[in-house]
């Protein structure tokens, strides 16, 4: 029906049309209240009352970015830095064996998948073994190959380079082998090549990014191995299959293409050992293990271990039983061991451990390296300590203890050693256990001190996120006053001028800048002149502690101690949802204790208005807390619905991840597949259903704007899109076959078309984000320049079913006219205003709701299908969270006179609690292996070529519930306004409160000042709880730095809040400027239809 | 003013307390290995039936109950059927709520029933008891101005009280200490019924220091 109304209609007919939508217009005008104003006197108040955008965004980036500095500094302070050697080993050790090492990423052998490892180990005992092969975390691609050819350990930092893998700069095993001579040939995974540019030989790698892709990798190296094997101009080959990785992160272990893909593994060590020369050792092993997900990253068990496979044609090992084996192979022991047996120095960071039963006992078996345990343990020996040496004067992290009794144990051995040496006979077995004690406490030693923290940077980034925390706070209670007196101008400015001046100090003195010291300064500088200045501002009594203790806070202060302990943290998801079920629960209980709740029993209403002066008739109390009721229901279901939704840690014992995680391609059964399909499209019809609904009923669709075009169009198109999209990634891969082409097409185009159609509405409603409908009636022009001009009036009251069908259409009210002209004309067509402007009431909401809905099907394209489900519950607990937050105003607002312009604590503390908590019913968790690697996939399964959009795409997924919740956040000062209870103002203000009778967000408008503040505190408390979380994390992260947990609990979690904040803080920026815009354009129509009108 | 009904509510809240205090102590002797943990479902249930036992006893003896309007045995009846009506409903209401707030569905039930119960037990017996099978009246208690009598006082204490301990005992359960009491729902229990105690002792302390400031409308 909003497409329909065209300008030629006439007014009677149009509104006649609409009558069920619009409500009636045609009420006789006594009813409507006339307010005149002075001419003069409104545009002088227009032009200084004017809304104070520039200040408010200025102020919000302003806090934004002190808490970025906090952030930044303090994360730069407590992320390890392990500092890199880059010092060189020349000894060369004599080596004739040729052998070459295919590595093989054969993580878990899923239910007996590759036989060939037992058989040849149990049945050969002198030919394999087969070990446990350790990683150390961070099990991720990247870091393990660097850790297996440094022999180093990588540290944290570390995890971010994983996609823009930089080349090693350290020495190591490749750069080794190239300097003597040897030819390295490589074939698979391309993150080697990466990270050793021009060091092959020969290389053939193969795309590693696509997950999907489990076949390309592997089936270019089986192509290529057998002729090269066959082939002579190779020493070393090197061949890293993928099809198992990726297989566990696209199937998971427990699907039958990992069997396919084992087997197929195991077919290939067969054919390799056939094929095998005696003078080769093959290595086969796993460079990380995988969860029962099929994700890696962490450092549970299953991540870390996997096997470690040796094979050689000739008799290398000793009998079993006849030395001690080792249970469980470090990584990085593999470093010195092949090192030593391809004759090559062993690289100068290493801190493995030779591996000993590769060697023989003692020299004289005639054993092919020439080199036997003892001497080869002392070789690695001496590389360590001179590790050691040269690694704790470069850097003091090493505790001075621990480092003396190292040296200690050296010079004993090397004396002992010696010795033996001198007199020549054999070291004794004593030596070579003491020596291999000292390497494993050399490298207990490293793994602990590498966490090494900047305890400056740390304490600085902690004032500056504590102080920052004040001043949201502060910005909160005064945010008039700032809005008023432009404080920011002086603090900003001096800070800057601090920051120039501490870098050209450090410039003068040090002759080098360190870019975080000079933001550090000048970001706390600004800070505290801004507290100083609104010290001598502030009334005493407006910022004092007591205004922190109200139950919200409360709850937000029982948030925030929850992020110092470990146990909370993992089970985040269900505490936030517990203490967000309570802060809900709070609200009814407190209004009934203020007895707002329930109308009161007429008999008690002859005694009772001495205490409620105000009171709201019972019906219309009644009515409203029925609604609150309701939504309370409605957000109590969705908090418990949303709980299905959640992802499992690997420390949550029994605890099983959602069935909705997994993409539909993965599920087994058909029919539960499409089962899942249906209510997935379902629930997608639903959101787009809701938001036209919203729209529609607050008469935001009536105009024929490009923004309400974008609206009816691209809402649904977009949904059929995404509908068609999962359709065709969740069918098998083979079952239809003749159409692969066009399914492959559609998984390209599909998703694209939706990003393009999606992207197209939000740049459309940038560009005008009205959705208002004006009606001009035709005798305006007749009616001569005589007239005043008109002034706009948004009125409300004027017939009842307007009211009931919550539609306000705005006045422009000639009051002259009518009442001039009403003698002469019948009074009903005059007593019409002049300009009709249909969805005026939601004027600043209707483009937010849109921008949300549009921002939430984006981000809902990048989740597994599933979470459609959960996307909606978010949109209803949004809206019921909106909903309570109205009624409650509403409640309240007759008892104490509180303005409309102020939200309270709790629904803010809310929206953030509801952002953490969908971030985990969106299936995501704090940790780096629940990161859902496949969005960056969505409408690129063929991979990206550069890293900026893969991984924005990544973290749009990751938090998107920040993001809508962030979007979201000026809804909170509309709410009530949309809601109001316009019965009480008919009946109220008949007589002397004629001046409040404007109607929902035209208040704002008519208010711009209170409106600026009221936008300004909001921003600053929804900065200040998410701000405050923050903090708590980074003092989490701080005092417990040496905690069991830290790496696998509080940095992790450290990294996802600072993150968080970041990425919402930024689309808070992005929503209030949106509200700007918005007023930029409601100011642009005024300004248009006065003239228009008065002439 | 008030110092009869202060101290007639001490000694009345000392009864209730000690009664809890023996329903702890007392099956010791009746049941083998009987303990707190242990035993966790017989000691909840003994705490409630005293604490059940002991209210109405007191409550009936001190004559608090509202005035009834009729005399006649069949009206008598009613309330009382409204009444157990009235517990069982609010046995449910506890029950939807503690599970809404994270407890298992299906598995552990019957304890969270229990936890139900006991939360029922000290806080819709009282308000049965003091004012009758009357909702409506039980709202009008939970406002700033709503309560008539000392009372009334005393019963928003306690079952504030008890809420707020069952609520609060509820944070040990999610931390790997591994202790006995740390098992659903022995600390919410053991929550419930300390602030079921602090409230009994809380109610008289407040009320004679605020004395002065009370004063409550005719019925």
């Amino acid at each position: 029906m909003s497409t329909e109304v065209e300008t030629g209609l006439r007014d009677d007919q149009y509104l006649n049309k609409t009558d069920m939508q619009l409500g009636s217009m045609s009420a006789p005008c006594s009813g409507c209240a006339v307010h005149i104003y002075n001419p003069e006197e409104r545009e002088d108040e227009r032009r200084e009352a004017r809304m104070r955008r520039l200040p408010v965004l200025v102020t919000l980036i302003w806090v934004c970015s002190v808490f970025y500095t906090g952030i930044f500094l303090f994360v730069g302070g407590f992320l390890l830095v392990r500092l890199e050697g880059s010092g060189a080993d020349h000894r060369c050790s004599e080596g004739r064996f040729h052998r070459y090492d295919p590595e093989n990423t054969a993580p878990k052998p899923f239910e007996n998948k590759l036989p060939v490892l037992d058989e040849m180990a149990s049945s050969h005992p002198s030919h394999a073994r087969l070990y446990t092969f350790r990683a150390d975390p961070p099990t991720t691609t990247m870091q393990r190959i660097k850790g297996f050819t440094t022999g180093s350990l990588p540290t944290f930092i570390d995890v971010g380079n994983n996609f823009a893998s930089n080349a090693i700069l350290e020495d190591n095993l490749v750069h080794q082998l190239g300097q003597v001579g040897k030819r390295v040939v490589f074939m698979g995974d391309d993150t080697w090549v990466s990270l050793f540019p021009k060091k092959f030989h020969r290389s053939l790698p193969f795309p590693s990014f696509n997950v999907k892709d489990l076949h390309t990798v592997d089936n270019g190296i089986l192509q290529n191995i057998y002729p090269t094997m066959e082939g002579d101009d190779w020493d070393v080959l090197i061949a890293h299959f993928l099809g198992v990785d990726h297989c566990g992160h696209r199937f998971g272990p427990d699907h039958p293409a990992m069997a396919e893909k084992l087997s197929q593994m195991d077919g290939v060590i067969r054919s390799v050992i056939k094929r095998l020369k005696n003078d080769t050792l093959l290595v086969v092993m796993g460079d990380h293990g995988m969860t029962d997900t099929g994700d890696h990253g962490g450092e549970s068990q299953k991540e870390t271990d996997a096997a470690l496979f040796l094979y050689s044609s000739s008799p290398l090992f000793p009998a079993p039983g006849s030395q001690v084996e080792p249970e469980v192979v470090p990584q990085t022991d593999l470093v010195p061991t092949l090192a030593l047996l391809l004759g090559v120095p062993i690289p100068y960071s290493s801190v493995g451990q030779v591996l000993l039963p590769l060697f023989p006992r003692n020299g004289s078996r005639g054993a092919p390296t020439g080199l036997s345990q003892a001497e080869a343990l002392w070789i690695n020996v001496k590389q360590v300590n001179r590790f050691l040496e040269t690694y704790s004067n470069m850097a003091k992290d090493i505790p001075p203890d621990s480092l003396s009794r190292l040296r200690a144990d050296f010079s004993n051995i090397s004396s002992q050693y010696l010795a033996a040496v001198h007199k020549g006979h054999l070291p004794s077995p004593e030596l070579v256990v003491s020596m291999q004690n000292y390497l494993t406490a050399v490298r207990e030693t490293c793994r602990a001190s590498w966490a090494r923290f900047n305890p400056f940077k740390m304490a600085a980034g902690l004032l500056i996120l504590g102080v920052a925390c004040m001043l949201c706070y502060v910005l909160s209670e005064l945010s008039h006053v700032v809005v008023q007196e432009g404080l920011l101008k002086l603090p900003i400015l001096s800070g800057l001028a601090v920051g120039l001046l501490v870098a050209t100090g450090q410039l003068f003195l040090q002759g080098y800048l360190e870019l975080s010291w000079c933001v550090g300064a000048a970001a706390l500088s600004s800070e505290v002149l801004f507290l100083w200045r609104t010290r001598g501002v502030s009334p005493k009594e407006r910022w004092s502690p007591s205004g922190l203790l109200t139950p919200a806070l409360l709850v937000l202060f029982l948030r925030c101690a929850s992020l110092l302990s470990d146990s909370y943290v993992i089970y985040e998801g269900n505490v936030v949802t517990f203490l967000l079920f309570t802060l809900s629960i709070y609200v009814p209980l407190h209004l009934n204790w203020d007895g707002l709740l329930v109308p009161l029993p007429p008999s008690d209403t002859q005694k009772q208005p001495r205490l409620l002066p105000t009171a709201l008739p019972s019906s219309v109390v009644r009515r409203q807390a029925t609604i609150l009721l309701a939504w309370l229901g409605v957000l109590v279901g969705s908090l418990y619905l949303s709980l299905s939704f959640h992802n499992c840690r690997e420390e949550q014992g029994t605890c099983q991840p959602s069935p909705f995680l997994s993409p539909l391609s993965r599920v087994q059964n058909s029919q539960l597949r499409n089962l899942h399909y249906v209510l997935s499209v379902g629930s997608l019809a639903l959101w787009g259903y809701l938001l036209h609904r919203w729209l529609r009923h607050y008469g935001n669709l009536n105009c024929t704007s490009v923004t309400v075009f974008s609206a009816c169009f691209l809402i649904p198109l977009p949904c059929v899109c995404m509908g068609l999209h999962w359709a065709v990634s969740a069918t098998p891969e083979d079952t239809f076959r003749n159409l692969s082409e066009l399914i492959g097409l559609a998984q390209v185009f599909l998703p694209r078309a939706t990003f393009c159609l999606l992207g197209l509405g939000l740049l459309l409603l940038w560009v005008d984000p009205m959705m208002v409908f004006l009606k001009s009636r035709t005798p305006l022009n007749s009616r001569g320049t005589s007239l005043p001009p008109p002034k706009y009036r948004a009125s409300t009251g004027i017939s009842p079913q307007a009211e009931l069908h919550h539609l306000i259409p705005q006045l422009y009210q000639r009051i002259r006219h009518s009442l001039e002209d009403g003698a002469t004309e019948s009074g009903e067509t005059d007593c019409r205003p002049a300009v009709e402007a249909y969805g005026l009431g939601t004027v600043y909401s209707a483009p937010l709701v849109l921008l949300c809905g549009l921002l939430g099907l984006v981000l809902l394209l990048l989740h597994p299908e599933g979470m459609a489900l959960a996307f909606l519950l978010l949109l209803l607990e949004a809206g019921a969270i909106l909903h309570i937050h109205a009624c409650s105003t509403n409640l309240s607002s007759l008892h104490k006179h509180s303005n409309y312009f102020s939200v309270p604590w709790a629904p803010v503390v809310s929206w953030s609690l509801a952002a953490t908590q969908f971030f985990h019913s969106t299936g995501h968790l704090p940790t780096f292996p629940s990161i859902q690697w496949g969005a960056a996939f969505v409408g690129f399964p063929q991979g990206h070529t550069g890293t900026a959009l893969p991984a924005s795409l990544v973290i749009l997924n990751t938090f998107s519930s920040h993001i809508i919740f962030a979007v979201g956040c000026p809804l909170l000062l509309f709410w009530p306004l949309v809601c109001e209870v316009r019965g009480t103002r008919s009946t109220r203000s008949a007589g002397a409160e004629e001046s409040e009778d404007a109607v929902m967000e035209m208040r704002l408008r008519e208010n711009p000042h209170k409106f600026s503040s009221g936008l300004l505190q909001l921003a600053a408390r929804y900065l200040f709880v998410n701000g405050a979380q923050v903090f708590a994390s980074v003092c989490a992260a701080a005092i417990l730095r040496r905690h069991l947990m830290v790496w696998k609990v509080f940095a992790p979690k450290l990294m996802f809040e600072a993150s968080g904040f970041i990425v919402g803080s930024v689309f808070v920026i992005l929503g209030f400027a949106m509200v700007m815009r918005v007023d930029v354009s409601v100011g642009g129509l005024f300004k248009k239809l006065l003239p228009q009108n008065s002439r | 003013m008030w110092d009869v009904e202060i101290r007639g509510m001490a000694s009345a809240h000392a009864i209730i307390a000690s009664s809890i205090f023996m329903a702890t102590v007392m099956p010791a002797v009746f049941v083998e290995n009987f303990s707190v943990y242990g035993t966790h479902m017989v000691w909840l249930y003994c705490v409630a039936g005293s604490v059940v036992v002991v209210n109405i006893a007191v409550f009936w003896l001190l004559g608090i109950s509202p005035p009834t309007k009729k005399n006649t045995l069949s009206y008598k009846l009613n309330r009382l059927f409204k009444s157990c009506l009235y517990f069982l409903l609010s046995c449910l209401f506890f029950h939807t709520v503690v599970v809404l707030y994270g407890a298992p569905l299906l598995e552990s039930a019957l304890e969270t029933f229990s936890l139900a119960v006991l939360l029922s037990t000290l806080t819709t017996l009282r308000c049965l008891c003091i004012l009758g099978p009357n909702v409506q009246a039980w709202i009008r208690v939970f406002s700033r101005d709503g309560a008539m009598s000392v009372w009334d006082t005393s019963l928003q204490i306690t079952t504030g009280c008890s809420v707020i301990g069952a609520w609060l005992g509820a944070f040990p359960i999610p931390l790997d200490w591994d202790r006995p009491w740390q098992v659903w729902p022995i600390s919410c229990t053991l929550g419930a019924i300390t602030g079921f105690l602090t409230g009994l002792l809380a109610a008289p302390v407040w009320i004679h220091w605020h004395r002065k400031q009370l004063t409550y409308k005719l019925k």
